[in-house]
């Protein structure tokens, strides 16, 4: 027995409410974030993640409000990521009770941001967002590029060694999303998974695709994912965590069970 | 002189939880967990106030980010006699770094000297950490891992034992005397993640991000008279 593998349901919230619809049936409002956060923390979720895709910038005060509403009520590790691009931006959101931030956009612009925000407040706290797809044709060896804009721009950067050189510049931990699978409900990019995870020494969540429990255990067991993040299969009340961990634990992967 | 009620008010003397504030990050979370378990005479201070420290009934250590900036900190802010005098007379907590803070010496930063309350060291896992079966290990050690209870402890009350509990760690303490361990846990190998003696506990996990066993860990300290045995 050991270190378990973490499930992790993540929140994306507009404008203070949880988009992509959410439904349980005991509470009374589903788009609260806190009281999603809290449905999930009884659930027996690891870790939240709050993912801020409010377009416009003007209403940060929200999420900042919205997270010490939920890091008051909710004991267990809280990610909060979107729109993060400054140490300042950083400062705010871990005071207000997030114990991790995620970095997307403002590394792929700015790496020394990275570096920066990992000597101030520490690489434990520092996520890096990885949005790759895979640019390699049929028959070629693999391979995946970041991409930016919500998989609309490409970089020019290849996804391995992008991933490499932010635990170089200092992150924790490795938030990799495929611009493929995401939304799609086929599963993760088990090839790109594996590839970032070997490649690296920190924890390596996987995201994007999922569409059923066997695809968190493939993350696992295929793609050498530390951790499973999932959005829409928690959301729409297809599967509770509990029913996840189940499935993981029969598959033989170790489970934090409360 | 005031009315009946308010002086009544005041012969209840509150207890006071003194969280130590030494700028090393936030300590929201930490704060949160204990009002969560508190009940309505206790009071958490977070604080970086020697006299508050001083004359509070328990205090509580926490740390976060590099050993060399945290004990760089607790000197700079002149904390560190308050910290040794709570050591010595009342119920006291530390966790994360702030269990490595307590040894004699951590190999982080190419070296720094503790606080020497524990002999021993903080040593890293290392980048090519592997598992028994020499599969490798990611580190930081980050997640939920079992804790073996190795003694019996006023502050495991009514944890199971193997509960789990969640970490964010790179470092890990070895002390020089394993009667002060009080909880192990295993990554590639058998390492101290909790250590008493007298009115000192120290965990390397996060009660405060750990669920009900972490809350329950709190509970347990806010009632502990800091002896050591039940």
């Amino acid at each position: 027995m050991g270190l378990a593998k973490r499930i992790i349901p993540c929140l994306d919230v507009d404008n203070g409410r949880v988009v992509k619809g959410v439904q349980f049936l005991d509470i009374r409002d589903a788009g609260d974030p806190v009281e999603v956060a809290k449905r999930y923390n009884e659930q027996g979720a690891d870790e939240i993640t709050f993912l801020d895709i409010t377009a416009s910038s003007d209403d940060r005060e929200t999420t900042v409000h919205m997270v010490e509403a939920i890091a008051s009520q909710v004991f267990i590790p809280l990610t909060v990521g979107g729109g993060i691009r400054t140490c300042e931006d950083i400062r705010r959101m871990l005071n207000a009770g997030a114990d991790k931030v995620g970095i997307n956009t403002a590394a792929v612009f700015n790496p020394e941001f990275v570096r920066e925000a990992a000597q101030r407040f520490g690489s434990q706290c520092i996520v890096v967002a990885i949005d790759a797809k895979k640019v390699s044709d049929k028959g070629e060896p693999d391979k995946w590029e970041i991409f930016t804009h919500g998989g609309r721009k490409p970089t020019g950067l290849d996804a391995v060694e992008w991933a490499k050189k932010m635990v170089a510049y200092g992150a924790g931990e490795i938030l990799l999303t495929s611009m493929d699978r995401d939304g799609t409900k086929n599963g993760f990019d088990l090839g790109l998974t594996r590839a970032i995870s070997e490649a690296v020494h920190v924890p390596v969540i996987a995201s994007g695709g999922v569409g059923n429990l066997d695809h968190l255990v493939d993350g696992v067991i295929e793609g050498k994912a530390d951790a499973v993040l999932a959005a829409s299969i928690f959301h729409f009340a297809e599967y509770s965590i509990q029913e996840a961990k189940e499935r993981m634990m029969a598959a033989g992967i170790e489970m934090r069970m409360s | 002189m005031t009315n009946v009620k308010s002086d009544r008010k005041n012969v209840v003397k509150k207890s006071v939880v003194a969280v130590i504030d030494y700028g090393m990050g936030n300590l929201h979370s930490v704060a949160k967990a204990l009002e969560h378990v508190a009940d309505e005479h206790t009071e958490v201070v977070v604080t970086s106030d020697p006299q508050i420290i001083d004359s509070a009934d328990r205090v509580l250590l926490p740390g976060v980010g590099a050993i060399r900036d945290c004990i760089g900190e607790m000197h700079r802010t002149g904390l560190v006699p308050s910290i040794r005098k709570a050591m010595a007379e009342k119920p006291f907590l530390a966790i994360c770094v702030g269990i490595q803070s307590l040894m004699s010496h951590s190999e982080e930063n190419d070296g720094v000297a503790c606080l020497d309350h524990f002999k021993g060291n903080a040593l890293f896992f290392g980048s090519q950490h592997k598992d028994h079966d020499g599969s490798k290990l990611k580190v930081p050690h980050m997640g939920w891992n079992q804790v073996k209870q190795t003694i019996k402890h006023p502050l495991w009350e009514n944890i199971p034992d193997q509960a789990r509990f969640y970490f964010v760690h790179s470092f890990y303490v070895v002390p020089e005397n394993k009667d002060e361990i009080a909880g192990t846990c295993d990554y590639g190998l058998e390492f101290c993640v909790a250590l008493a003696r007298d009115n000192v506990f120290a965990v390397q996990f996060h009660p405060e991000k750990s669920h009900k066993d972490g809350l329950q860990l709190y509970k347990n300290f806010l009632n502990w008279d800091g002896k050591p045995s039940l």
